[in-house]
């Protein structure tokens, strides 16, 4: 589905579309791009787009946003994601560097922006703990002032490529004594301080992407808060915000589907029952992604006009998601027998992996599907606040 | 109808039950899967002391004339506890088919062997383009004096790397998808020309591709009828594949349902919120459901040997089961959080078994269909 463009947003399509034929770097296209390449591999996209001037489309161009329109930014972010390019990592420019504009001192933005703008600065997102997972309200990380720093005790968890961080923001309890959400700071850690250990967690598809993030007696220096202290539930809150409108993910879904035609073509003859079977369920994951396309047009549309979509946009989230599980599902029930086997992480040439190449990634994409319903607040809970927020139940 | 268990099934049981949680718990199981060969010979060995090798034979090929019921019952606890070694492979599938369809002298010199667990048997069938058709048979065997030579390729079978022999479909005669003409040979994984590319698998086995240069084998079964052995050696194996899902589920829930009762968000238990209650009744129906079918389609194995009704049942059964399987896998990891995504915990490792259970002979789309039509064939 393609928006009605106006000439000159035509032109930008165009624009874009060449410069990411032109410049996305071929060694960023290996099997699965999300765990097979090197911190500098992956930030190589990213440096390209900030000489570019379009690493943060989001951000006011006082800060090095491009100074976009919502269509353009939709378009940039349609474009890119058909292109199957690596988004820039989504902690450093769509989630803290807002907070930071948005809620920092001078000195904050003029210290952390222009970093997390070149890719100089890795962030990751100190959110979950062990305890507080759906209820993010509860963390119990605590923030204990003491002259010119704070002293930080605590537990972060599911922390995303922690192992290649500079940075961690963090929800820090600074007051025990108020009520759960009025008592949490958002403090920017260092991540080379004393008493800041990573710990890998494995997962089911047998990568590394997630850690433990364990602070002891951390000292962090007052300035590093931002905002006000015990206000950072509100920023915390505007930053989900930010990662639930990004979720529909039409770009990825679409690319999966023409992959998964190809493979059913290629491993399933015509004459096999489960052939037609098999386009019945590509066509209606189709139409899945064609209604929740329109709908994210629909919303782009709005928001063109000034009108916020809100909570709505827990529907990107559960609707993006489940929409990706069952296209990683089906594509690993496409190439039969072959769905037994698994790449072993990290990824090595020298292991021999069975079956055409298509289908090399097919079981890893599978499992790792599962935590899409899981994380940035799972489908149950966003279902919960389409409740409450949108239909007032 | 609810399966009784006469005094020696609730022995059988019992001690595997006994032995599994001795030596079997899940940390002891992720070292068996991490070490160099994969599987334990040790537990193989404790395995066929306890008889649990020998246990479905007949008595007169050795064993223990427990049959499909005792397939089940040790099926039932392999899946509770993730056991990784071949039973399936080794006992069920080349067990089954040497019974079933060899002659006196192979049963006599194979079955002993496979009873006191010093040789690993697996099935060799599927092929690149065979998705889950028995009858799609590419690879080709010639008559050799009294012998038979085979040249093809056989893709993605589990044990391979660790078995002392094949069972090797491959035609005589006919067309490549034809059904007649399909033929069921031994092969020693060792022989000259056999060669293997060996690798994990998604449920923490190993399996390997096997590329066969002019091997010798040795007939099993009657010459061109080996989609028939094949077809009634798959609903047995479903039997057990089956079993071993059910006791999966079983652990999935048990997990689940401790797991809402101690975690806590938003100040309560998350087996509190309504919409977790229905997900985990849910839950427990598909398991119920599942168990049920379980054991109607053992004890229909345990009494007719081979007949279309039966492999209808049995891929009723795969599918029903399967589909359940699915939705409590699912469901488990996504109620357990981040957590039920970890490697560490138990939880992803049977959803991992319960996808793997559903590729294996057929994923559950494809016994549906069977099923639908082997009906309008009756």
């Amino acid at each position: 589905m393609e928006l009605k463009l106006s000439p000159e947003d035509a032109a930008f399509r165009d624009e874009v579309r060449t410069f990411i034929a032109e410049n996305y770097p071929p060694e960023m296209r290996v099997p699965n791009p999300e765990t097979d390449l090197t911190k500098e591999q992956s930030l190589l996209w990213h440096r390209i787009l900030h000489k570019k001037g379009w690493i943060a489309p989001l951000w006011p161009k006082e800060y090095g946003g491009p100074g976009w329109s919502v269509t353009q930014r939709f378009i940039f972010e349609q474009e890119t994601s058909r292109a199957g390019t690596l988004p820039p990592l989504a902690f450093s420019v769509t989630m803290v560097g807002p907070v930071i504009y948005t809620f920092g001192n001078e000195a904050q933005k003029k210290k952390f922006l222009p970093r997390i703008l070149s890719g100089e600065d890795w962030w990751c997102q100190g959110y979950s703990e062990p305890g507080s997972g759906s209820d993010l309200a509860t963390v119990r990380t605590k923030a204990v002032r003491d002259g010119d720093h704070y002293i930080v005790n605590g537990h972060k968890t599911w922390t995303t490529l922690a192992q290649h961080a500079d940075w961690i923001f963090c929800l820090v309890r600074t007051d025990p004594s108020a009520k759960p959400q009025s008592g949490i700071s958002f403090l920017l850690i260092d991540m080379k301080s004393p008493g800041v250990t990573v710990r890998p967690i494995i997962t089911i598809d047998g990568s590394h992407e997630v850690n433990d993030v364990f602070l002891e007696n951390v000292r962090v220096p007052v300035e590093n808060l931002v905002g006000e202290e015990n206000k950072g539930w509100t920023y915390a809150k505007f930053l989900l915000g930010n990662e639930r409108t990004s979720m529909a993910g039409i770009g990825r879904s679409t690319r999966y589907i023409g992959r998964l035609r190809q493979i059913v073509k290629a491993e399933i003859p015509t004459e096999d029952p489960a052939h037609l079977e098999f386009l019945r369920d590509i066509a209606r994951i189709e139409l899945d992604v064609l209604a929740l396309e329109a709908t994210e047009l629909r919303v782009v549309a709005q928001m063109a006009r000034g009108i916020d979509p809100g909570p709505a946009a827990s529907l990107f989230k559960i609707r993006g998601t489940e929409i990706f599980q069952n296209i990683t599902e089906l594509t690993h029930r496409a190439i039969g027998n072959y769905g037994l086997a698994i790449r072993e992480h990290p990824v090595s040439a020298n292991r021999f992996m069975p079956g055409p190449d298509y289908g090399h990634t097919a079981s890893e994409k599978y499992l790792n599907a599962r935590k899409l319903s899981i994380y940035g607040g799972s489908n149950e809970i966003q279902r919960n606040i389409i409740a409450k927020a949108v239909l007032g139940l | 109808m609810d399966i009784q268990f006469t005094e020696e099934q609730e022995l059988l049981r019992s001690s595997v039950q006994r032995l599994l949680r001795d030596q079997y718990d899940f940390e002891a199981r992720r070292k068996i899967v991490a070490s160099e060969e994969g599987f334990s010979r040790k537990q193989w060995d404790a395995f066929a002391e306890f008889g649990l090798l020998a246990a479905p034979f007949s008595e007169g090929a050795g064993g223990l004339g427990g049959g499909p019921l005792s397939t089940m019952i040790l099926m039932h606890e392999f899946g509770r506890h993730l056991v990784v070694e071949p039973f399936v492979e080794t006992v069920v599938l080349a067990g089954g088919l040497i019974e079933h369809v060899g002659t006196p002298e192979q049963q006599q010199s194979f079955i002993p062997e496979i009873i006191d667990g010093s040789k690993i048997w697996t099935l060799a069938w599927t092929e690149k383009a065979s998705r889950f058709d028995l009858a799609n048979v590419t690879t080709r065997a010639r008559r050799e004096g009294s012998d038979y030579v085979l040249t093809g390729a056989k893709t993605v079978v589990i044990a391979a790397p660790w078995a002392d022999y094949l069972i090797v479909s491959a035609r005589t005669s006919g067309d490549d998808r034809e059904r007649s003409g399909v033929s069921l040979f031994v092969v020693d994984r060792r022989a000259t020309g056999v060669d293997l590319q060996s690798f994990k698998t998604v449920d923490g086995r190993r399996a390997a591709e096997v590329s066969l240069r002019d091997v010798r084998g040795q007939l099993l079964g009657v010459e061109g009828e080996g989609v028939a052995a094949l077809e009634a050696c798959r609903d047995r194996a479903i039997g057990a594949l089956c079993a071993e899902a059910v006791g999966a589920i079983g652990e999935l829930n048990s997990a689940t349902l401790e797991y809402s009762k101690t975690r806590k968000q938003f100040g309560t238990t998350i087996g509190s919120f309504q919409v977790l209650q229905h997900r985990m009744v849910d839950m427990f129906i598909a398991h119920q459901e599942a168990l049920s079918l379980m054991q109607h389609l053992s004890l229909s194995l345990s009494l007719s040997d081979s007949d279309a009704g039966l492999s209808r049942l049995a891929s009723g059964a795969k599918s029903k089961i399967g589909y359940a399987g699915k939705f409590v896998a699912d469901q488990a990891v996504q109620l357990h959080g981040g957590m039920g995504m970890t490697d560490e915990l138990n939880v992803g490792h049977y959803f991992k078994r319960i996808s793997s259970i559903n590729i294996q002979f057929g994923d559950p789309a494809f016994h549906v269909l069977r099923y639908a039509q082997l009906d309008a064939a009756a």
